[in-house]
C-alpha cells in the first residue's frame, strides 16, 4: 500500500537538518526536477521543502571563496555582478530550461539532481568549485568533481543539505566561456556543452586553462591532459589548434534520441576548439 | 534541535493563503499539490493550461511575485504569502499605473497571435513579465521571454509581432506587419477578404475558453486506462474484484468484456479494427487493456503496477522490413502480408518513358513517426442521461465520434450526443477517438458522470502519429527539362490499427507528382501494419512525406539538365488545361505557376546573396536556398463529404449560425461566418454562433482534408443566399431588393427591405416560429463534386486543389551539422483570401511544423515519450515568414476560396532539404536532418570526395 506523503517547510537551516536527521525525506527546492520526475504519480514520501531558507540564497565574498548559496536560482546568478571567471556560469544559467525554470531552479537542485546534462556542472567544474553539505553531524566540503559520482548519483548523505557552492578565489580575472549544442534554440537538453576558463598573460599566452565537457559522459569531465598542454600556448596561433581527438579520452558518450556517441565526440571536439578560441579572443 | 511531531504535517489538508490576481485566497490543499491543479480545480481558474506537468511546454506559466514560473512545478505550499497572477488577472494587473497585460491581449487579437488558444495564456503571461520589466524589447528579447512556451499552431511570428507592437520599439523590422483596423466592423456585405479578428478570439486571450479538461461535472469520477508496457504482449487479469474491494474509492474496472456493443471501432467503417480494450493480446505499447474508475484523488494516487494484470511480452514487428518479411507473423489475421491496403495511380507508360528519357534520376527516402504534440492533451467527460449518453470532449469530428460511440455502446447514433469543446490543437490526431470510448463505457455502466484527462506521456504513447514512410522513386525528363515520367512507390508504417492508413495510401498516389504535368506516371503505395502506435491523420495525410521525395528528385533532375531549379518547376507547372496524373483537367483555378513566379524575385536575390556569402565564408558556415512546390486536394478523396449549415432568423433580428465545422484554431468559426454574412448581406455582428454539438447543429463533417473553408464555407454561402431569398419572398420583394440589418434601420424586431423606391419593414415579432424556433430557417448542404477513381486511379478525386510553393534560406554549420532557417517565403494560391490574417496564421504555423519535420521531429516508440526528448520548434527556431497570397479563384469554392490548412505544411520540409543540398551538397535519405545526420552526411561526402581525388591522382 502507498506511503502517505508528508510535508514540512522549515524556516531555518537548523530546523531543516533536524528534520532530515529525524527521518529520511526528499528535499524540494525549486521543484523543476522534483515534479517532472514524478511523471503521473503522486508524491508518496516525506518531503522537506527547503525553499524558505533565506540564508541559503545569494552570493557572498569570503576570504578564500566566493560563496553561492545553494538556493540561489539561475535568474539570480544572471542578475548578480560576478567576476569574469563566472561568465561561463552566467551563460549556462541562460541556457537552463527556460526563463520559467531559471526563475525557480536552484544551484543545489541542479547539482544534487546530477543529470549528465546539467548545464551548471561544466562551468562549476571549470571553476574547481566545491560543495558544502550540512547535516546535524556537521558541515563538510567536497570538490564538485568528487561530489557527483554517476548518472543521478552524488555523495550527498540522506540527512545532508547542499548549502553552498564554493568557488576558490584567485582566478577572478580569468576569462570564461560556455557553449551549448542542442537540436533547438530554447528548452533543450544539451547534446554536448563545454565550459572553458582561461587565465592569460598579456592576452597572449595561457597561464592556466580549465576545460570541462558535459552531456558526453555520466558525469561531466575536465580534460586535464588538454589543460596541461594549453599552458604556455600562444593565443595568436589559436588555442583551438592545440586540441586533438585524444584529449577527449575522459569522455564516454552514449547513443540516445538526441545523437550518437560518435557525433557527440566529433561535435565536442569542435565545441572545445571554438570555446577556447572564443574565450581567448575575449581574454 | 528537537523536532515536534506537529511540525511535520501530513501532506493532505492544509490551509494555504496567498493572493491570486489581486485577491486574497485561502485554499485547502496538500502543500505538495502542484499550483496548476489548485488554480484550476480549487479556484476555478482554468485559464492556466496543463500541457505536460514537466516544465517542457510552459502552457501553465503564471507570475509569481511578478516573475514567470511554471505552475505545474510549484508546490502550493511554496506560494504561501505570495502574489500569483494568471491569465484571468492580466487585464486587471497594473504596474506603475499601466496594464501591459491588457494591451498585450488586445494586440494578440489584432495580430491573430492566438489560434487554438492552448498556449495563449502561457504566452501572454510570459510576455507580460517581459514588457513590465522591459517596455521596449527587441525581437530577441521577445523570443527569450517566450522561449519556454511551446506553440504548435502559430509558428510564433504573430506572437512576437504582437509583443513588439505593444513595446515601444519600432516594429517595422523583420517582417512585422502592424495590425491595422482589424477590430473595425466591415459592415454588411464586406466581410469576405477582411482581416477580421477571430470571432472566438476574446475568450482565447482572457482565459475563458473551455477546452477538454476545463469543465467537469461536480462529483464526476475519474477514469484511468491501464496500458500495455510492451510493443506486443499477452496479458491475464488477476482478481479484479478483490482489487476494487481493497481500494476504497475505486468504484469499478472495465475490460473488453464490459463493452456493451462492439469492441471495435475505426475512422473508416470498413477497416474498423481497433478495440476499446485489447482482448488477450495487446498489439502496441500504450494500448489500453482495462480502465479503473473511482474518486479522482484515489484514481490519481493509484500505483498502476498494483493493478492485477500480468504481462507476457511477445515478439513484435517494429519496422516495415520486419512486417513485410516473407512469413512474418500477421498482426491482423485477415490482412495478408500485414498489408492493410494498397493505393495506385497509373497513367501513360512509365517504363517506356523512363527508357526514352534523356535524363533519369532515382532516389530513396525514409521519414519517421511525427507526433502532433498538440499543447492540449486529450480530455473530456461523459454522462448518461436516461437512455442517452453525452460526451463533451475535444474532437475534430463530432459526428464520426457519435457513430463510433453508438457502435461501441450498441445504441442508435441519435442516442449519443457529442459536445465538442474548444480544441487545443488537432492537426489530425483528434479525428480519432481517444478518451471517448473509455468515458462512454464507464458512464454507461455506472450512470454517473466520469472524466478523463490524458497525461502528456499517455497522449504521446497512445494517440496517432504521422506515418513513417519508405519511398523509392525514379523520374525522367528531356534534355530541355520537360518532365516525362515518374515512378513512385511508398510503404507507410501504419502501426497496429488502421486509423487513416487507407486515406494516406489513397491520397499519396494522387499527389506524388507534385503540381506538375507528368504524362507518364506510376505511384503505388501500401499501408503496412507493425506493432507500433497507430499512425493516422497528420496535416497532409502522407503528402508532406511524398513531397520530400518528389521535390528533391526534381531538384536533381533540374541540376542534371543544367537548369535553374525554380525555372524547371515553372516549365513543368500544371496549367488550367493540362491533365493531372488522374486525368483530371481543372479548367480554371490552377495557381501553381503564379505561386512559383511570385517567388522569382526573392529566389534570384537569395541565390545571389547565398553565393556571395559562401564565397566570402572562411569558417564553418555555409548558406543555401531551396524551393519546393505543392498541390493538395480539398476534401475527401473521391468520396462524399457533405457539410450542412443551418441558419435561423430570430425574432430579434439576429441570425443563429449553426456551423458544425469544429474550429481547432484554424479559424473556421470566423471564416464560415464571414462567408455566410456576405452571402446573406448581414453585418457580422448580427450573427450568433452555435457550436458543432450534435444535438443542435447539423453535420459539417470532420475538420480535416483542408475542407472546411471549401465545403462548410460553401454550404454557409448557399444557406445565406437561401435565407436572403426567403426574407425577400416574405417581403414580397424582388431578387434585386436589399435587406437592411443595420441597427439604425432596425426597430422593434424588424428588418427593412428596400425594393426600388419601396421600403418595407418586416416586423419579425409577428411571425410564428418554426420547428427550430426561428422565424425563418434556411439549411443548405454542399458536397464537392468528385468521381470515383478507376483501377488505374483515373478520375476526379477532388473538386478543388490548393497550390503553393515555399522558398527556404538556411545556414548550415558544417562542423556541427546544425541548420538554422533564416527565412521562408511562402506563396499560396488560396483562390480567395477570406481572411488574410487567418491564412497567414495557417502558413506560418505550417512552416513551423514543416521545419520541425525537416530538422528535429522524430518519435521513437518506447523512447522519449515526453516533450523534452521529442522536440518541436521553439520560438527561437522559426525564421521570419513572408506570405504571398495568390488569388486564382476556384469556380466551385465559396467566393472562389480554396483550402489552406494542410497546403501550408507540405512544401516547407522539401524546400529546407533542397536548401541543405544547395548549401553543402548533401542529400539526406533519412529525415529529419538532425545535426547528427547532417554532420555524418557531410563527413561521408568529404570522404567520397577524397577517394575520388585519390583515384584521379
Amino acid at each position: 500500500m502507498s506511503i502517505k506523503a508528508s510535508y514540512i517547510k522549515p524556516r531555518t537551516l537548523d530546523e531543516a537538518v533536524a528534520t532530515l536527521a529525524a527521518g529520511e525525506a526528499r528535499i524540494l527546492s525549486g521543484g523543476t526536477d522534483f515534479y517532472p520526475a514524478l511523471g503521473d504519480r503522486v508524491v508518496r514520501e516525506a518531503v522537506v521543502d527547503v525553499s524558505g531558507l533565506g540564508e541559503l540564497r545569494g552570493v557572498s565574498n569570503e576570504t578564500d571563496y566566493i560563496r553561492i548559496g545553494g538556493l540561489t536560482t539561475w535568474s539570480e546568478i544572471m542578475r548578480t555582478p560576478l567576476p569574469r571567471c563566472f561568465d561561463a556560469l552566467k551563460s549556462a544559467a541562460r541556457e537552463v530550461g527556460s526563463v520559467q525554470i531559471q526563475n525557480r531552479g536552484t544551484m543545489a537542485g541542479n547539482l544534487c539532481n546530477a543529470s549528465p546534462a546539467a548545464d551548471g556542472v561544466p562551468p562549476l567544474l571549470a571553476l574547481d568549485a566545491e560543495v558544502e553539505l550540512a547535516s546535524q553531524r556537521g558541515v563538510r566540503r567536497i570538490p564538485l568533481a568528487d561530489f557527483i559520482v554517476g548518472n543521478r548519483k552524488t555523495q550527498r548523505k540522506p540527512d545532508e543539505i547542499l548549502t553552498a557552492v564554493l568557488v576558490p578565489r584567485g582566478l577572478e580575472d580569468a576569462a570564461s566561456t560556455f557553449v551549448k549544442l542542442g537540436a533547438r534554440r530554447y528548452l533543450v537538453i544539451s547534446i554536448s556543452m563545454v565550459a572553458v576558463v582561461l587565465l592569460l598573460q598579456d592576452k597572449r599566452q595561457v597561464l592556466e586553462a580549465r576545460v570541462a565537457v558535459g552531456s558526453c559522459s555520466a558525469v561531466a569531465q575536465r580534460l586535464r591532459v588538454l589543460e596541461a598542454e594549453l599552458v604556455g600556448a600562444s593565443v595568436r596561433e589559436g588555442l583551438g589548434a592545440v586540441v586533438r581527438r585524444e584529449h577527449l579520452a575522459p569522455l564516454s558518450p552514449i547513443d540516445d534520441v538526441r545523437a550518437t556517441a560518435e557525433y557527440r565526440m566529433d561535435a565536442s571536439l569542435r565545441l572545445v576548439q571554438r570555446a577556447l578560441n572564443s574565450c581567448a579572443e575575449n581574454g | 534541535m528537537a523536532l515536534t511531531r506537529e511540525s511535520r504535517v501530513e501532506a493532505g489538508e492544509q490551509s494555504i493563503a496567498f493572493r491570486v490576481n489581486g485577491r486574497a485566497v485561502t485554499v485547502s490543499s496538500s502543500p505538495l499539490q502542484r499550483l496548476s491543479r489548485v488554480l484550476r480545480e480549487e479556484l476555478g481558474l482554468t485559464g492556466t493550461k496543463v500541457g505536460c506537468d514537466a516544465g517542457d511546454c510552459g502552457a501553465c506559466t503564471v507570475l509569481l511575485d511578478g516573475d514567470p514560473v511554471c505552475a505545474c512545478l510549484l508546490a502550493t505550499g511554496q506560494v504561501e504569502g505570495c502574489e500569483v497572477t494568471t491569465v484571468e488577472g492580466l487585464a486587471g494587473r497594473t504596474v506603475k499605473g499601466a496594464s501591459v497585460g491588457g494591451r498585450l491581449q488586445q494586440a494578440f487579437l489584432e495580430h491573430g497571435a492566438a489560434q487554438c488558444g492552448a498556449c495563449t495564456p502561457g504566452m501572454l503571461v510570459a510576455a507580460t513579465a517581459l514588457l513590465e520589466k522591459n517596455p521596449a524589447p527587441h525581437e530577441n528579447d521577445a523570443m527569450d521571454a517566450i522561449g519556454g512556451v511551446l506553440c504548435r499552431c502559430t509558428g510564433y511570428r504573430k506572437i512576437i509581432a504582437a509583443i513588439l507592437d505593444v513595446g515601444t520599439k519600432d516594429a517595422g523590422v523583420n517582417n512585422i506587419v502592424p495590425a491595422s483596423g482589424a477590430a473595425i466592423s466591415p459592415g454588411a456585405g464586406a466581410a469576405v477578404g477582411r482581416r477580421l479578428v477571430r470571432l472566438d478570439g476574446k475568450r482565447k486571450i482572457d482565459g475563458a475558453e473551455i477546452f477538454g479538461a476545463d469543465e467537469t461535472p461536480v462529483s464526476a469520477l475519474a477514469v484511468r486506462a491501464i496500458r500495455s508496457p510492451y510493443h506486443r504482449a499477452r496479458f491475464h487479469f488477476g482478481d479484479l474484484l478483490a482489487f476494487v474491494r481493497d481500494h476504497p474509492g475505486i468504484e469499478a474496472f472495465f475490460t473488453a468484456k464490459d463493452v456493451p456493443g462492439t469492441n471495435c471501432y475505426g475512422v473508416i467503417g470498413k477497416f474498423a479494427d481497433q478495440p476499446v480494450f485489447a482482448e488477450d493480446e495487446a498489439r502496441y505499447r500504450g494500448e489500453a487493456v482495462a480502465a479503473v474508475v473511482g474518486e479522482a484523488a484515489v484514481v490519481e494516487a493509484l500505483e498502476v503496477a498494483d493493478f492485477p494484470v500480468s504481462w507476457e511480452e511477445l515478439p513484435s514487428l517494429k519496422d516495415l522490413d520486419a512486417a513485410l518479411a516473407t512469413g512474418a507473423r500477421l498482426i491482423h489475421e485477415n490482412r495478408p502480408g500485414n498489408v492493410l491496403v494498397r493505393g495506385r495511380v497509373v497513367r501513360g507508360d512509365v517504363d517506356k518513358a523512363l527508357d526514352a528519357a534523356d535524363i533519369v534520376v532515382e532516389g530513396e527516402y525514409d521519414t519517421g513517426f511525427v507526433e502532433h504534440a498538440c499543447i492540449e492533451p486529450e480530455a473530456g467527460f461523459a454522462r448518461r442521461v436516461g437512455d442517452q449518453i453525452e460526451i463533451q470532449a475535444c474532437t475534430q469530428s463530432p459526428y464520426m465520434d457519435r457513430s463510433d460511440i453508438a457502435t461501441i455502446l450498441g445504441i442508435a447514433p441519435e442516442r449519443v450526443r457529442i459536445i465538442p469543446t474548444a480544441v487545443g490543437g488537432g492537426f489530425g490526431t483528434k479525428l480519432d477517438l481517444s478518451v471517448q470510448p473509455f468515458l462512454a463505457v464507464a458512464a454507461w455502466h455506472l450512470g454517473k458522470p466520469v472524466f478523463m484527462v490524458y497525461s502528456r506521456t499517455e497522449s504521446i504513447v497512445s494517440t496517432t502519429k504521422r506515418h513513417p514512410a519508405h519511398m523509392r522513386l525514379r523520374g525522367g525528363c528531356t534534355k530541355d527539362g520537360k518532365l516525362l515520367a515518374l515512378d513512385f512507390s511508398a510503404d507507410f508504417n501504419t502501426g497496429a490499427y488502421s486509423s487513416w492508413g487507407p486515406t494516406v495510401s489513397a491520397r499519396v498516389p494522387v499527389h506524388a507528382s507534385g503540381p506538375y504535368y507528368v504524362p507518364h506516371y506510376r505511384a503505388l503505395t501500401r499501408a503496412v501494419h507493425t506493432n507500433l502506435v497507430p499512425a493516422g491523420a497528420f496535416r497532409g495525410f502522407g503528402v508532406p512525406q511524398s513531397a520530400i521525395a518528389q521535390e528533391q528528385l526534381y531538384d536533381e533532375l533540374a541540376d542534371r539538365v543544367g537548369m535553374d531549379r525554380l525555372e524547371f518547376r515553372i516549365l513543368n507547372a500544371l496549367e488550367d488545361h493540362t491533365p493531372t496524373v488522374t486525368g483530371q483537367v481543372l479548367g480554371e483555378g490552377v495557381g501553381i505557376r503564379a505561386c512559383l513566379e511570385a517567388l522569382q524575385p526573392r529566389w534570384r536575390a537569395a541565390r545571389r546573396e547565398v553565393a556571395e556569402f559562401n564565397l566570402n565564408a572562411g569558417g564553418a558556415l555555409r548558406r543555401g536556398v531551396g524551393v519546393a512546390g505543392m498541390w493538395y486536394g480539398c476534401g475527401n478523396t473521391s468520396l462524399p463529404n457533405p457539410s450542412t449549415v443551418r441558419i435561423g432568423l430570430k425574432r430579434d433580428g439576429r441570425i443563429a449560425l449553426h456551423q458544425g465545422a469544429v474550429d481547432i484554431g484554424q479559424g473556421s468559426n470566423t471564416i464560415v461566418t464571414q462567408i455566410c454574412a456576405d452571402a446573406l448581406g448581414a453585418p457580422i455582428e448580427r450573427f450568433d454562433l452555435l457550436s458543432g454539438d450534435t444535438a443542435i447543429t447539423p453535420d459539417c463533417g470532420k475538420t480535416s482534408a483542408s475542407r472546411q473553408t471549401l465545403v462548410t464555407g460553401k454550404a454557409a454561402q448557399l444557406a445565406g443566399e437561401k435565407l436572403r431569398s426567403a426574407i425577400l419572398k416574405l417581403a414580397g420583394a424582388c431578387d434585386c431588393a436589399s435587406i437592411h440589418f443595420d441597427d439604425r434601420d432596425f426597430s422593434d424586431g424588424g428588418l427593412t427591405v428596400r425594393d426600388g423606391d419601396k421600403s418595407l419593414v418586416l416586423s419579425l415579432r409577428d411571425f410564428p416560429l418554426d420547428e427550430h424556433g426561428y422565424v425563418i430557417t434556411s439549411e443548405a448542404t454542399f458536397d464537392p463534386p468528385t468521381s470515383p477513381l478507376d483501377e488505374n486511379g483515373q478520375g476526379v478525386p477532388y473538386a478543388v486543389f490548393g497550390f503553393g510553393a515555399h522558398l527556404a534560406e538556411i545556414e548550415v554549420d558544417t562542423e556541427l551539422g546544425t541548420v538554422r532557417v533564416l527565412k521562408v517565403t511562402a506563396a499560396h494560391d488560396v483562390g480567395r483570401a477570406i481572411n488574410p490574417t487567418l491564412i497567414e496564421g495557417q502558413i506560418e504555423g505550417g512552416v513551423a511544423q514543416g521545419l520541425g519535420m525537416a530538422l528535429m521531429e522524430e518519435f521513437f516508440p518506447g523512447k522519449g515519450e515526453n516533450l523534452h526528448d521529442y522536440l518541436i520548434p521553439s520560438a527561437g527556431d522559426i525564421p521570419p515568414v513572408e506570405s504571398i497570397l495568390i488569388e486564382d479563384p476556384s469556380p466551385i469554392g465559396p467566393f472562389g476560396a480554396k483550402g489552406i490548412g494542410e497546403q501550408a505544411v507540405i512544401p516547407t520540409a522539401p524546400a529546407i532539404l533542397n536548401a541543405l543540398h544547395d548549401a553543402v551538397g548533401i542529400r539526406l535519405r533519412k529525415i529529419p536532418a538532425t545535426p547528427n545526420r547532417v554532420r555524418a552526411a557531410i563527413l561521408a561526402a568529404e570522404k567520397a570526395e577524397m577517394k575520388k581525388g585519390e583515384a584521379r591522382g
